[in-house]
């Protein structure tokens, strides 16, 4: 993709206060990283390693301490918090659903945040119940805990497009459904991704899930990236924490590869 | 015979309309403030520690205050403001009533509103907040759309402590002027009619209970999003309220009102007082209950026409006097110092109402005491009753100086039990009242007093400034005075005191104007 990056992150820096008498703990620390419009980014590391900052800080969900964000060229800074989350989806851990609106409701949140009109909101509701493949009629007034786990993050991610985003940030969207159940919904964001014309950081925890899914990959340990690139490029990484990162996927195929010897033909 | 033929019941049930429809209205108007006021203070608190510690400590103490001294605390404060009012921007208020009641019960209501808000905010998941943000609300937004309907159930159940506090607490609006359910517990408490102060306390429940269930309708009709359950909530609510107004507005007001203190004797000759204004052909209606603090300021501002004090009180606790001069001196100063505050000292009923040291006459005859010289040589091994006030009244000390007092213990008790513990030998000695008719009945005997260390208590008429030239008031109640002896007085008591359905204030008055009034 020769495009100008869309998300462009320059030497940003975060810390934050610890917990009592451990003092600053640093998040992130002089990342730099650019997105291009209509890639999906997974990136990749364990609990502590700050990617869930990198996420945060693209809509001002934090401030960097040093360094600039920019989308499309502008430094998010010089633009109303308020108004730039509006135009960027935004899909959280557990779903983040309001426990006490119904489906509908949570899904038409932002275009009625934006002021759309009800009739406008219903029929953009119906339609983004159908992306996400729930029946309307069957799901538009439940509460979210009516919801098993998989419908909740499908409904999260209607919730999301709602507002017709370029943008979508997704933090592990699917970490916590069952196998099945994440393949499926998987499958359906990449399709979404695709059709829409979607840009897409996710995080995730697991290599696997991120190389099945993602364009490109982005390695975060400690605060930093310490590489990043295609899943091939990425297998000929030199650096000892990528490649105990890729082990997984690896042995995975191969046990998988000796365990299913007629499948993988069929 | 069934209960409800006792004629206490229909008289507890005449007063229902008046003495609810008043503690509605109290309680919903200082509920109504107490939110208005400790909502948006939560909200505005709830991100600022520094001011939410504040306010929180702030109500905590405010609780800890016993409701009747908050209570009471209000009236002379307000007094203090309607002066200042009067003085700077030339119109006052009315202390006394409505307004104390209300800014009390109002600021006792805070701590449950502030807590159960700051509490439910506070426990809203931050991971639903971080998805309002997330979303594109502002913070304005998220309050409104997210945060407050989540903590919705820990709100209404703070709303809902301090309705049933509120409620409850409004029964002691009486002694500061404010009718309520109060008055049947008052009352009864004080003429012994426990069918009056069980009367006070069911509906006082019953309506606590009542709007408590209203308001958990209200708040499960707004989180089940039921709109006909919160409309039946509220409209409960909005027709209790409209139900207590009915009955006042059709009710003429009363053109003379007559003060009572907290006990039988005040409440009989208040009702006498109010009788004699009827036959005269005069409109008047009787405020009971009023504590004695409160009464002399309510008829110095007007808020009352007219009541019967004692002239000891008012010499050692209004005018701070200290020296004992004979009855007809004091009367006649009292009358003097009155006049500059444009009050009319009318005369005196006849009998007198003091303070004496009262113990079972076989018990005094048998340690040989005939006066409280006798027995400050035994007191050192006997133990005293008194009521509230008694202990720290000028008189105390007097009479302690005087006799060389010094009792092994001393005990503060509601006044109508006194006599039956000293009759019963839990306690030694009590300080009784001598028109009190309870001496009589428990076969008590009143020690002499020789060194005159306790005052004159001439029962006298006092009538407010605005009544000083009412001439039909005046000649009204003139056939009161001089009229009523000791024992007529002491009989009239023991009749009050009695329990049965012959011993209602009414009853009684009637009974005492037969006596006085064929003379």
């Amino acid at each position: 993709m020769s495009d100008a990056p869309l998300i462009t992150y320059t030497h940003v820096r975060k810390s934050f206060d610890g917990s009592a008498g451990a003092g600053r703990v640093v998040a992130l620390d002089d990342v730099s990283l650019d997105v291009a419009a209509g890639q999906f980014l997974a990136v990749v590391g364990g609990s502590g390693s700050g990617k869930t900052t990198l996420l945060r800080l693209a809509n001002r969900l934090i401030d960097p301490d040093s360094g600039t964000v920019t989308i499309d060229g502008r430094d998010v800074r010089s633009v109303d918090p308020v108004s730039l989350r509006r135009g960027i989806g935004y899909v959280f851990q557990s779903g983040g659903l309001f426990p006490h609106l119904s489906v509908a409701d949570n899904i038409g949140i932002t275009p009625k945040l934006l002021g759309e009109a009800p009739g406008q909101i219903a029929s953009r509701v119906d339609e983004l119940l159908d992306l996400v493949r729930l029946d309307r009629n069957q799901y538009r007034d439940r509460l979210p805990h009516e919801l098993s786990g998989g419908q909740r993050q499908r409904v999260s991610v209607a919730r999301a497009l709602a507002a017709r985003p370029r943008i979508m940030l997704m933090d592990e969207p699917f970490g916590a459904l069952d196998p099945l159940t994440r393949d499926a919904l998987s499958d359906d964001y990449r399709n979404l991704h695709r059709t829409l014309g979607l840009t897409t950081i996710m995080i995730t925890h697991d290599m696997t899930e991120a190389i099945l899914l993602a364009d490109r990959v982005a390695v975060m340990h400690a605060g930093r990236i310490v590489a990043q690139g295609t899943a091939s490029e990425l297998a000929d990484s030199r650096e000892p924490y990528v490649a105990e990162l890729m082990g997984t996927p690896r042995r995975q195929a191969e046990r998988l590869n000796q365990l299913l010897p007629g499948d993988a033909a069929a | 015979m069934s209960i409800f033929s006792d004629p206490r019941i229909s008289e507890a049930l005449s007063h229902l309309a008046d003495y609810l429809g008043n503690h509605v209205r109290v309680s919903v108007a200082a509920l109504t403030l107490g939110l208005v006021v400790s909502f948006p203070l939560a909200i505005l608190a709830r991100n600022r520690p520094v001011l939410r510690g504040t306010l929180l400590g702030f109500a905590s103490v405010v609780q800890t205050v016993p409701g009747l001294a908050l209570l009471a605390l209000f009236y002379p404060l307000l007094l203090a403001l309607a002066s200042l009012s009067l003085a700077w921007f030339g119109f006052g208020f009315s202390a006394f009533g409505f307004l104390p009641a209300v800014l009390a019960l109002a600021l006792y209501s805070m701590l449950p509103v502030l807590r159960n808000t700051i509490t439910g905010l506070d426990g809203v998941d931050t991971s639903i907040l971080e998805a309002a943000q997330g979303v594109g609300m502002t913070p304005r937004q998220s309050l409104v759309t997210v945060e407050l309907p989540l903590a919705l159930p820990v709100i209404m159940a703070g709303v809902r402590t301090a309705a049933v506090w509120v409620i409850g607490t409004a029964t002691l609006s009486t002694p500061v002027g404010q009718t309520s359910l109060g008055n049947y517990i008052f009352a009864g408490l004080q003429t012994q009619n426990w069918v009056f102060v069980l009367f006070g306390c069911l509906s006082a429940a019953i309506l606590a209970l009542a709007v408590d269930q209203l308001l958990a309708l209200i708040e499960s009709g707004v989180r089940l999003r039921s709109r006909i359950r919160a409309a039946l909530g509220g409209s409960g609510i909005a027709a209790l309220v409209a139900a207590t107004l009915v009955p006042t507005l059709g009710a003429s007001q009363a053109r003379y009102v007559v003060g009572a203190k907290t006990f039988a004797e005040q409440y009989v000759l208040s009702t006498l007082i109010a009788d004699r204004l009827r036959a005269a052909g005069l409109t008047a209606t009787t405020r009971e209950g009023l504590g004695s603090n409160v009464i002399f300021e309510a008829l110095a501002s007007g808020d009352i026409d007219l009541y019967v004090d004692y002239s000891g009180t008012l010499w050692a606790n209004q005018f701070h006097r200290q020296d004992i001069r004979p009855r007809e001196e004091v009367i006649a100063e009292l009358k003097t110092m009155l006049a500059k505050q444009n009050i009319t000292l009318l005369g005196s009923l006849g009998f007198e109402n003091a303070y004496a040291l009262v113990m079972p006459r076989k018990r005094a005859e048998a340690l040989g005491i005939r006066s409280v010289a006798d027995l400050a040589a035994h007191a050192s091994s006997l133990s005293i009753a008194a009521d509230y006030e008694f202990f720290s009244r000028p008189e105390w000390a007097g009479l302690q100086k005087a006799y060389g007092l010094a009792f092994k213990t001393q005990r503060q008790m509601q006044p109508d039990f006194m006599y039956a513990a000293v009759a019963s030998g839990e306690v030694d000695v009590i300080t009784g009242y001598t028109s009190d008719g309870l001496i009589a009945k428990y076969d008590l005997v009143a020690l002499d007093e020789p060194r005159q260390a306790i005052p004159p208590y001439d029962a006298i008429l006092l009538l407010a400034p605005k009544r000083k030239d009412d001439q039909a008031l005046q000649a009204a109640v003139s056939p009161l005075l001089g009229r009523i002896d000791i024992a007529t007085m002491r009989e009239a008591n023991l009749r009050a005191a009695g329990g049965g359905s012959a011993s209602s204030p009414p009853a009684v008055a009637r009974w005492l104007w037969d006596k006085i009034g064929t003379r």
